[in-house]
């Protein structure tokens, strides 16, 4: 088998007058987690669909672990595996079951199916609830079975279409360390998230989607320090002594933002600015009763790229 | 369409083993999935009582609310009529396997489902194998409730097996004219409302329930032209006594030819789908019956 790299070049699709994907080109190492980022409609679920077999594409080719998506579909089914937003468990199968049936029809033997199905319910922490119908499970449960169900024939290569939309913060973070677990033992990740710090905290790459098309793509700090910008927030003792601040940091080249006592500063170069910020103050103005760093995040990368507006 | 990839070099016997285990995956996967189906119903008691409880009230309904008032002439109503109740029965049961498939769609299982390494038409002929087990089981309770309303063969047992047999083979048959019909809706109600006046109108233009000659010249002219008059007469012929073959040939031709056409559209369908998807992300409330909220709408930053 070629390594498991997953390669997308120039797909397109439309669902009647939408162009849902418009020349959508990337690329997965093997062994790498790349994370699809983008809002709703961008095509991120159009795109794992695709690349998961479920639909074709109208212009474009994919491949994965070098075999064309479209072409060699049956061959991809047996090196993938999905979970997540749209693909699901029944309700009113048990844990156990599901695995199992998922197991059988995933091809891997009746035998090992069952033993399967038993480490990963362990592994997912769902093997107290193995016996009792999903239909009773809490969302996080769900969605651990979920992935559970897409790693039964040990795909290497595992999508997740947004694997946490709707879970809880402590669902979620476990999920993480699922995902985690899954990168370090060799599997190569596709996730698509529209949250900005889960792709920041599980991909080593991200692709950042709109319309349908790639937008940007780098390692997360890449992009953070390409796009984001590092912003003060001085807080002071009421409206006067933050507009003398204010003042002050205008006359000195900044340019301060005031919102009632408080004064956001953006750094042109780095969090070191600060020194030069509290410096220019100093005598000028009443000193800050509290000072913030706020380091970029993703959300600014994504917010330049798509509303064309400036991060704050 | 297998998951065996066959390369153009490989020799006749070795095309023939990847064809016999295509079959034999085919068949696994098959009972895999129509396995998960009953189980689904059986964990669903309700639906399953229910199509039992509507063909049971509609037998005594017909049997002793209209029964009086209809007279066809040679035969008791009662024996008249079980032929056209078990028709009317699996015809409406396999609106059931519509109903299931959509349901399919809209939860996801679906997708999960045609992106497993399984055979192309496991889930179909796992959906359409349970929905003939389930009509199995309503038509059995039927004729015991038939029986006990004065229901019988001047044939015997034997006719009435057989009639039964060209009844089932028929409701299968329109199973999988309904499971293009669920691939292609994502909402079981809707697949419902549209299954069931198509259902309507092939039973009641045929003469199911009255003699078509009562009927309009026009109507009669469709009535007698369709797939559940076929089956009814067949029934009758077998049950009531009379030349039977031809009647039972008519309608084991429309049983098979609808299988064959139908079956090779559902397959088609199936393997074309993909558009479902898009139609429910517009509709993001149908999801929430699958994520229970939709948590952290206001993921974006708002500044």
């Amino acid at each position: 088998m070629s390594e498991a790299t997953v390669e997308a070049d120039g797909l397109r699709k439309a669902f009647g007058h939408v162009q849902a994907l418009d020349g959508l080109s990337l690329a997965v190492p093997a062994g790498s987690v790349l994370g699809l980022l983008g809002p709703n409609g961008s095509g991120k679920t159009t795109t794992v669909s695709i690349l998961a077999t479920s639909l074709r594409p109208d212009a474009g080719r994919a491949t994965v672990c070098g075999l064309d998506v479209v072409t060699q579909a049956a061959q991809v089914r047996r090196v993938i595996g999905l979970a997540g937003q749209f693909a699901a468990v029944d309700p009113n199968l048990t844990g156990r079951e599901n695995l199992r049936l998922i197991g059988r029809l995933s091809r891997v033997g009746r035998a090992q199916a069952r033993a399967r199905a038993d480490e990963l319910l362990d592994r997912f922490g769902l093997a107290a609830a193995a016996g009792r119908l999903v239909r009773g499970y809490s969302g996080g449960m769900r969605r651990r079975l979920d992935v559970a169900a897409a790693l039964l024939h040990r795909p290497a290569v595992l999508f997740l279409d947004e694997p946490t939309t709707g879970l809880d913060p402590e669902s979620r973070f476990a999920l993480w360390d699922s995902v985690r677990d899954l990168a370090r033992s060799g599997t190569t990740v596709l996730l698509t998230t529209q949250y900005l710090d889960e792709a920041d905290a599980l991909a080593d790459r991200v692709v950042i989607i709109s319309a349908g098309r790639v937008a940007d793509t780098g390692t997360p700090a890449e992009l953070k320090s390409r796009f984001g910008t590092v912003v003060f927030h001085l807080g002071f003792d009421g409206r006067e002594a933050a507009t003398a601040a204010a003042t002050a940091l205008a006359a000195a080249g900044y340019r301060p933002r005031r919102d009632g006592a408080d004064l956001q500063v953006r750094s042109v170069t780095d969090s070191r600015e600060l020194t030069g910020v509290l410096r220019t103050l100093d005598g000028r103005a009443p000193d800050p009763v509290s000072v913030a760093v706020r380091e970029p995040t993703l959300d600014d990368v994504f917010l330049s790229l798509t509303r064309g507006g400036e991060a704050a | 369409m297998s998951t065996i990839a066959i390369t153009p070099r490989q020799g006749a016997a070795s095309r023939v083993a990847a064809a016999s285990a295509a079959v034999a995956n085919a068949l696994s996967d098959t009972a895999d999935v129509a396995w998960r189906n009953l189980l689904t119903q059986l964990r669903t008691p309700q639906a399953l009582v229910f199509a039992t409880i509507q063909p049971v009230i509609f037998v005594l309904l017909f049997r002793y609310a209209f029964g009086g008032a209809i007279h066809v002439p040679g035969t008791n109503y009662v024996d008249f009529l079980m032929p056209g109740i078990f028709a009317q029965t699996v015809a409406f049961g396999a609106v059931g396997t519509a109903v299931g498939l959509s349901g399919d769609v809209r939860t996801g299982i679906l997708v999960r489902l045609r992106t497993l390494p399984m055979s192309r038409v496991a889930v179909l002929g796992g959906r359409t194998v349970a929905d003939l087990a389930r009509n199995l089981l309503v038509v059995a309770v039927m004729t015991g409730v038939g029986f006990a309303a004065g229901f019988r063969s001047p044939h015997g047992a034997g006719a009435v097996f057989a009639a039964l047999g060209l009844v089932v083979a028929f409701g299968y048959a329109v199973s999988w004219g309904f499971a293009s019909l669920g691939l292609r809706v994502s909402d079981p109600e809707a697949a419902q409302a549209a299954a069931v006046p198509l259902v309507f109108l092939l039973v009641f233009t045929s003469a199911a329930f009255v003699p078509a000659t009562a009927m309009p010249g026009w109507l009669q002219a469709f009535g007698t032209h369709q797939p559940v008059d076929a089956l009814v007469n067949a029934e009758r012929a077998l049950i009531l006594g009379g030349p039977a073959v031809h009647d039972v040939l008519i309608s084991l031709a429309w049983s098979g030819g609808l299988l064959v056409v139908f079956a090779l559209l559902a397959v088609r369908t199936y393997a074309r789908m993909g558009r479902l998807r898009q139609v429910r992300r517009q509709n993001p409330e149908q999801e929430s019956n699958r994520t229970l909220s939709r948590k952290g709408e206001g993921q974006w930053p708002s500044n």
